[in-house]
């Protein structure tokens, strides 16, 4: 756990020093919300109704751009070998990886959803309930695409390729946190919402599970 | 064909096809659908082919994981091959039957979407698979791939039963109380169809595994003359 979490504070240092992920992130999801803005038109109920599609579409592919980094700086200067020959498991250098690109998921996660909620004019029924599905939906985002970002690191074409593989695994995350989100804002069916908070819960368990075990064969030279 | 195994399961096919073809085009019509109902004798059978190849995938990608025997990376894509074959079958069944039943070829229902990405997952499979020349490496890297896909199929199994919707919910429920609402004829049909398909994918893995090697085979030899022709 010890490496893990070094491996995650390095990552958070250089964020903090060049704030690339951030800054690119951050931009791209709030262009998203204002691009679907215009796409949908000016009626309003129309896009409160569509406001939580709009959101996690755009939580979905600024992680994709937040996941290409993840591995980016240490293949840029050839030092992905290196970190790979560290003492301890490959295991503990995913759940670093993780880590970092989690909590950086989270700050954007945040601005963006303040952003959609102010544009959209959205109003939250159950604030702590909104919370756990943002953690839990930019969760399974977060391991999903940390995981094909190791996988597709070292291929040709990886920038297409990753959201080619990333996207249909993550599709029940899209569809639990969406469903979760239009609960929250619209008719409140707390039942409904437990339920797919489940789905988003198991999801992640199962994911992070899988994800760890493989992780030292897809990335191992 | 020296095979003895490969050919019994193919002799069983045509047998096993031939009995589910007697039955289906035999069995009473249905009561709303009329005969556009003997389509789920084939649409049935594939899909649940297509969950079997899914899943023989992430076992022969795991059984290769741990041993390393190219063996089961020929298993595991010749699988995968047998399963992306078996979901556009059932897609196009499903549309022919749709267009009728429903009106339109396509609708925007989770098992019609959750089928048509787990399509998208093997189609990925196979794109990073080219893309990867070291062999072994290539194996290793499917069958990551491969075991990762398969954590989805569940979700396409349960859309049924999460999202009430347009399509209706299994004709035979494999999970908890055993339910079968149809005229036993039809269930003949269907289980005899679906036992076959399961055969025949038996049948079909094996041919293909066979190719694949032989075609590995050849690749390996061409190298060697080439390394013997650039030493000489």
């Amino acid at each position: 756990m010890k490496q893990a979490w070094i491996i995650a504070l390095k990552d958070l240092r250089l964020e903090g020093r060049s704030k690339d992920i951030l800054t690119t992130t951050v931009f791209f999801s709030a262009l998203v919300v204002l691009i679907m803005g215009f796409a949908l038109g000016p009626d309003t109920t129309r896009l409160r109704e569509s406001a939580p599609g709009v959101l996690w579409a755009a939580l979905a592919f600024a992680s994709i751009l937040a996941a290409q980094r993840a591995f980016g700086s240490e293949q840029e200067s050839g030092a992905l070998e290196s970190l790979l020959m560290y003492p301890g498991g490959h295991e503990w250098v995913f759940v670093g990886k993780l880590l970092a690109n989690y909590l950086l998921m989270l700050v954007l996660a945040a601005v963006t959803l303040v952003t959609a909620s102010l544009i959209y004019d959205l109003h939250y029924t159950h604030l702590p309930y909104l919370i756990l599905t943002v953690l839990l939906g930019v969760l399974g985002f977060s391991i999903v695409s940390v995981f094909y970002a190791a996988i597709t690191v070292n291929l040709r074409a990886k920038e297409s390729l990753l959201p080619v593989l990333m996207f249909p695994i993550c599709i029940p995350v899209v569809i639990g946190a969406v469903s979760a989100t239009r609960v929250l804002t619209q008719n409140g069916m707390m039942d409904e919402l437990y339920s797919w908070l489940q789905l988003l819960a198991g999801f992640d368990v199962i994911s992070l599970l899988v994800a760890t075990l493989l992780f030292p064969h897809a990335l191992e030279n | 064909m020296k095979d003895k195994i490969t050919l019994g399961l193919g002799l069983l096919t045509l047998l096993g096809v031939a009995a589910g073809l007697y039955f289906a085009l035999t069995s009473p019509p249905d009561a709303n659908q009329k005969d556009l109902v003997r389509i789920m004798y084939l649409h049935v059978p594939s899909a649940w082919t297509s969950y079997i190849a899914y899943f023989g995938t992430m076992v022969f990608s795991l059984v290769y994981l741990v041993g390393k025997n190219r063996k089961f990376d020929r298993l595991a894509y010749s699988s995968a091959e047998l399963g992306v074959l078996m979901t556009i079958l059932t897609l196009f069944g499903g549309s022919l039957w749709a267009r009728p039943t429903w009106g339109t070829y396509w609708v925007w229902e989770p098992r019609l979407t959750t089928t048509a990405i787990g399509l998208l997952i093997y189609i990925g499979y196979f794109i990073v698979r080219g893309l990867i020349e070291d062999p072994h490496r290539r194996a290793r890297v499917a069958a990551v791939i491969g075991i990762a896909g398969t954590l989805y199929i569940p979700v396409n199994y349960m859309s049924v039963y999460w999202w009430r919707s347009i399509h209706q919910t299994p004709t035979i429920q494999l999970l908890g109380k055993t339910h079968i609402a149809a005229d036993p004829t039809m269930i003949l049909a269907l289980s005899i169809m679906t036992v076959a398909f399961t055969v025949m994918y038996l049948y079909l893995l094996r041919v293909r595994a066979t190719v694949a090697a032989r075609v590995e085979a050849r690749e390996d030899r061409l190298l060697e003359a080439e390394l013997q022709e650039r030493r000489a």
